[in-house]
Formats: structure tokens, sequence, C-alpha cells
């Protein structure tokens, strides 16, 4: 809801890629319950690079979506993809054809947003999904979460976004941003903090010798951290320390949230670069399961007209 | 079974006329909290029972800022704590405060 509201919305995010996750799950299928209440249909989330989420389905049976180009697919979506051949890209037999290498390329330089979510973050933002103790891959993160600094078709929230982070220079030479979202709960599974003064990819790099840490979405490319707390808005910041204090202002009771002086997260709140869910209008008894599009696999194969056939798995009927 | 009681002066008074209202439930990871309006305008009690030990720092903090940032002047606040983590205690005290508003259902 925090990122619907309060960024979704005031950016006008209408082509986007969504990270893998609970999260950005919970997006989709508040999208057409919460994102509709607030008069966003056709307005966000019209074209999406993304793998044909099952959760995506309600949002697709609502109306919203024009376009789907996939990065790979998803088992089980074989019939609801050649179903609506209008919203994927598909051959003459209904079977989807997605392009990795042209997704990527959509994600990069197409793209007004990419939002994921991460388990460590650090006081520069640098954030990576590698823990001492869970060594995984990131898939496209690296890539979709950066900001290109290639030349591009201007569009409004990439503008936007360029004039927040750099409101003296001209407008006509300024460079704009793509948004770059990480959102997450400030305790993660196991109520080990999404915050952390160092990066155990640091330590990780150290201990096998590697070069580079690895790290999944480098700091200076990351536009906002969205936590239960609210929204961090870094193109905001004007120095390390602003920008350390708006990190601290979101990570909740975490060490290095409680670790913040209360005066400066209060003026970056004044200043809109912290917000919360009471300062976006946001009522804590929305804050429901019943919010939710669908709430099981079985809801999502029904919200497709029976043509999403979820692996045996995931069927607890 | 660890027991913490906090007596706090709240600035902003509950809003609404209910008696009281109760949110959430006792599991694994969450917690009951029930609001009764039995005090004077800016004070406010919460009593907490939780299974998880050592952690009334952050139970500090956590009822600082609710009392700080939300309406909770006159409100006896009873939690019932199944191991909830600071969030979700946060979000349940909102709902509390936002549920005791709201005119009976």
């Amino acid at each position: 809801m925090l990122a619907i509201k309060g960024i979704y919305a005031p950016y006008g995010i209408r082509r986007l890629n969504h990270g893998i996750g609970f999260n950005t799950a919970a997006i989709e299928l508040l999208l057409p319950t919460y994102g509709e209440k607030l008069g966003l249909k056709g307005k966000v989330c019209t074209h999406f690079a993304l793998n044909p989420h099952p959760t995506l389905i309600p949002t697709i049976e609502a109306g919203w979506v024009e376009q789907v180009h996939c990065f790979g697919s998803e088992v089980g979506m074989e019939d609801y993809v050649a179903a609506r051949s209008d919203v994927f890209f598909t051959g003459p037999d209904g079977s989807l054809r997605s392009n990795r290498a042209f997704c990527q390329t959509a994600g990069l330089y197409a793209c007004d947003m990419f939002i994921g979510s991460t388990l460590q973050i650090d006081l520069h933002g640098h954030s990576s999904a590698m823990t001492m103790n869970r060594i995984v891959g990131v898939g496209g993160a690296p890539n979709m979460g950066s900001d290109p600094r290639g030349r591009r078709h201007p569009r409004e929230p990439w503008l936007k976004a360029g004039a927040e982070a750099d409101p003296t220079s001209s407008a006509a030479l300024r460079r704009g941003r793509k948004l770059v979202v990480q959102i997450g709960e400030t305790f993660g599974e196991g109520n080990v903090p999404l915050f952390v003064e160092q990066l155990d990819a640091v330590e990780l790099a150290d201990k096998l010798g590697l070069e580079l840490a690895p790290v999944m979405i480098y700091g200076d490319d990351v536009s906002h951290i969205v936590t239960e707390e609210g929204i961090a808005n870094l193109l905001l910041c004007r120095d390390l320390d602003e920008r350390e204090h708006a990190i601290r202002g979101v990570a909740g009771y975490t060490e290095i949230g409680r670790a913040r002086d209360g005066k400066m997260v209060e003026r970056l709140r004044e200043r809109g670069v912290i917000r919360r869910p009471e300062d976006l209008g946001i009522d804590p008894l929305d804050a429901d399961r019943r919010l939710l599009a669908a709430r099981s696999i079985k809801d999502l194969m029904l919200a497709s007209g029976g043509l999403y056939r979820p692996p045996s798995r995931f069927r607890d009927w | 079974m660890e027991k913490l009681n906090f007596k706090l002066k709240a600035p902003n008074a509950a809003g609404g006329t209910r008696a009281q209202a109760i949110v959430g439930v006792v599991a694994s990871g969450n917690l009951e909290v029930l609001l009764e309006r039995v005090l004077p305008g800016d004070d406010c009690t919460v009593d907490i029972a939780t299974a998880a030990h050592g952690f009334g720092a952050v139970w500090q903090a956590v009822v600082g800022d609710f009392v700080a940032r939300r309406a909770a002047g006159s409100l006896r606040i009873s939690i019932n704590d199944g191991g909830a983590r600071p969030d979700m205690v946060a979000l349940r005290l909102a709902q509390g405060v936002r549920l005791i508003e709201e005119p009976e259902a």
C-alpha cells in the first residue's frame, strides 16, 4: 500500500519490472483492490517487463495491463498465456515468446521503475541478497535494479525523479533517473534485521578472495527504500549524512533504526524525504489480508477461469 | 512469561467514543491488543504479557513512539503477545487506536 500510494501514484509508474518475492507479489494482488480504490487503473502498471507471474492474473483480468513482455516462463501459465495473447507476446500456436535479452533491454531503457526485495541493506543503501549462511543467485536484479546512464526517450517518472535528484541544473540538460526501489520488512525471517552496518557480502568477498563484493544493487542507483515504517526518498538527500538518516529513519526497531538522531529524522520527514503511512493517509485498518485480490493458489486458478494450472506441489485441493 | 508495564503521557487523546476495542490474535508472531477508554485525558498505560523474554528495551521504544505518533491518551492498553516482531506490534497498536475511533459496529 505504501509503495502504490507513495511511489506508483505520484510518479505515474506505467512501465515497470517487479522482482521476485512476497512484497512485489503483494503489490500485484493489491492493484485490483487497493489500486482500484485509489483510482489508479490505466494510470499505473500498464506495461510490465516480467515473467508471467500467476499473481498478475487478477490485475490482468481487471483490465489494468496492456502488455507484458517476459524474460522467461512460469510453470502452469501456458494455457492462460495462450488465452491472453492480447497481453502476452505469443507465437501462432499460442505459446509464449519470451526473450531474455530484449526483456533486459526493456528493463534498462524502457522501464520507469524496478522494485524488488533484498536481504541486507547498509547505511549507504547498498543491498545484497548474500549472507554468510545463504549464497544465492540474484537473477536479473543487478541489471534491472540499476539506473543506466545512456540517453533515452524521456518519460514523466524519469524526468520527475531526475529533477528531484538535481533540482538546480537546467531542465533541458538534466539527466533523468530511473526509479530503483528496494522494499522489505525491517525484520525478515527468524527476526534477522534487514538493515546492517556492513553487508555480509563484504566479509564474504574477503573470505573468498573476490575482487568485488557480491552486491546486488549499488546504493547510488537506489532511489527509494520502502519498509513498514515508511518510504525513504534517497533522491532528495543532499549529502551522505542525510542519506544515512533517511535510511535509519525507515529502519524501524533494528539496531540501525534505533541508533537514529530523532531530530534529524523529523527534519527529513518535514522535507518529504521520509514519508510515513500516516503522512500518506494510509489507514492501518486497511492492512488486512482481505484486501488481497487472491489469498490462495486456488483463488488464482479461479481468477484465471481455470486456465492457470498450478504445479501439484502448490495445490491443496 | 514476562510481564512489562509502562505508564506514559500521551499528547493526543484517543478519538471517537467507543469504550473499548480489540485487535489481533494470540498466535506465534502475532499479538492481541485490548484498548479501554478508562483513564484521564493524557494518560496511557500499557500492560504487556509476552512469551519472549528480554525485549524490554525494544518494547519501551515501540510503545514510546506509539504514544508520540498516534492518539493514545485516556487508553488502558493490555497486550497478550505471542512473540510478535516490533513491526507487527506497532501495526496492531496503530490499528487499535483506529478501531476505537470508529462508530460501534
